[in-house]
């Protein structure tokens, strides 16, 4: 394993960043965007009669946490594909660096934009809708941890598939991550949910970490119970995202397609 | 002369039944320029994407520096590089960029240095500081070839890389690449469908057909085993076998 290989390809997309408004737009244009229409709304909601009480809190918590599971999946696939889109793949593949040290440097690259778009949205909530997302507390660590962590199995699995499908299947970078939406439970209590999408989000980490939130909002005790729950489905998933990557990764040379791919 | 490419009995099956390359063994040594010749389909590009470890063999195997390509792959590609007319850098880059990431990935000691020299070879140290995107596809290739020698690789694979450039370039090209070919001793695997550059190029020639070797040795040898004025005629013998 070599730090410095991994950091080599970490540079590789920060000059990216650094050159590309479109890709720059991507970090912080939508995200702001989703901030700006859904806060105003939610605003607009809470100042109705009969609103939920903290109303703002719940919708714009959810919502930067939502982002953040978001954008560490697409720090993942989306990266993927430039390399992909500008014919740079089997470059990197016929480079002395490994799958393991590959999708590291993915995970690192997922970091930093994470941490470039929720420094944007924290302080935009704040300077907009008064909206403080540290007052949920020490329990925002491992409710962001866990976000991050699935975000990443299901990047890691995505790029799996493009890798494996090709370019067809480049829609599932920004497809997959909303699938888990409604099952996550980001704006509304599993209890809303019809019994069936309840047993499913009994199995999602970010259901469990939006209900973690509601109670930590609500004023409840330390949501122990649904990060553990949430921590060890995860500790599952990231382990079964890897090894379905490195079987793809298998498939894909024994079938000859990582060329295909990367042309 | 010493064999730094081994490759025995190398066969690639597809979807089980379909033989991309068929039991072929060949050596390439320090030095040589080797080039691989073949109608569409004739397994070229499985042979090249397997001594890259790009595809995994059914069965044979491949050596270089005596070391196992699946086994000790971290080890042999950073003495290894390739470039291929058909892929590309990442557009937004500068070549500088492109070429300091790459130095990084290989490990290259005084890369900065070693940029400069390269760029000053292949004359395009003007376009150091351009977006790859503004470049013409000519310049591409040059920094793509800028890029395969950045580690002063021992074995280089080259898969058609004077294909987008022009005559004068190619030329030019062609003369850099047998120049660095002496002054390093390094063994290039060359691909192309352009029949007088393998002849001028080429110390040996490979020519495939349906995944088998159907001759290998110096283009002259070829030519006279085959009946044929120059490679091109030789080319068409084994594409056409019903017109022989």
């Amino acid at each position: 394993m070599s730090f410095q290989r991994i950091l080599a390809y970490t540079v590789r997309h920060l000059y990216l960043y650094k050159r590309s408004m479109p890709r720059l737009m991507e970090v912080f244009y939508w995200p702001v965007l989703d901030l700006l229409v859904w806060g105003f709304v939610t605003l607009y909601l809470s100042r109705q009669s009969g609103a939920v009480p903290q109303f703002v809190t719940f919708f714009l918590g959810a919502l930067i946490l939502w982002d953040i599971l978001f954008r560490s999946q697409q720090g993942i696939s989306v990266s993927f594909l430039e390399d992909i889109w500008s014919r740079n793949l089997l470059n990197i593949f016929v480079s002395p660096m490994s799958a393991v040290e590959y999708v590291l440097s993915l995970l690192f690259l997922s970091i930093i934009k994470l941490l470039l778009t929720s420094t944007v949205m924290v302080t935009l909530a704040w300077f907009l809708y008064h909206f403080n997302i540290f007052t949920i507390g020490f329990a925002l660590v491992p409710l962001i941890l866990n976000l991050v962590v699935m975000g990443w199995a299901v990047g890691i699995v995505t790029t799996a598939l493009i890798l494996r499908f090709g370019q067809e299947a480049e829609v599932l970078a920004w497809g997959v991550a909303l699938l888990f939406q409604p099952v996550s439970a980001v704006f509304y209590p599993v209890a809303v949910l019809p019994w069936f999408l309840r047993a499913v989000a009994n199995y999602v980490p970010a259901a469990h970490v939006f209900e973690g939130m509601r109670m930590v909002i609500e004023g409840q005790a330390f949501p122990a119970r649904e990060l553990a729950w949430a921590t060890g489905l995860n500790v599952f998933y990231i382990i079964f995202s890897v090894l379905f990557f490195y079987w793809n990764f298998k498939v894909v040379k024994r079938k000859g397609l990582l060329a295909k791919v990367g042309e | 002369m010493k064999s730094i490419v081994e490759v025995r009995g190398l066969t690639k099956v597809f979807n089980k039944y379909k033989k991309a390359v068929d039991g072929i063994s060949f050596d390439m040594y320090e030095g040589e320029i080797l080039g691989l010749i073949g109608p569409n389909g004739a397994g070229k590009t499985t042979t090249l994407q397997m001594l890259l470890g790009l595809t995994t063999p059914t069965g044979g195997e491949i050596k270089i520096f005596g070391l196992d390509i699946n086994k000790d792959r971290e080890e042999i590609l950073r003495q290894v590089n390739f470039s291929s007319s058909y892929i590309s850098l990442p557009y937004s880059l500068t070549v500088e960029e492109n070429l300091t990431v790459f130095s990084r990935l290989y490990g290259v000691k005084n890369y900065k240095d070693r940029i400069t020299e390269l760029l000053r070879t292949f004359e395009i140290e003007d376009i150091r500081r351009l977006p790859t995107r503004r470049l013409s596809s000519g310049q591409i290739t040059r920094v793509c070839l800028c890029k395969a020698l950045l580690n002063s690789p021992r074995v280089l694979f080259l898969d058609e890389p004077t294909a987008s450039l022009d005559p004068d370039i190619a030329d030019k090209t062609r003369h850099l690449l047998k120049k660095i070919r002496g002054e390093q001793g390094l063994a290039i695997l060359y691909t192309s469908h352009n029949m007088k550059e393998m002849e001028e190029m080429c110390d040996r020639v490979i020519f495939m057909d349906k995944g088998r070797i159907i001759a290998m040795g110096d283009p002259d040898s070829i030519m006279r085993e085959w009946k044929g004025r120059n490679l091109e005629e030789v080319f068409l013998k084994i594409a056409r076998p019903g017109e022989r």
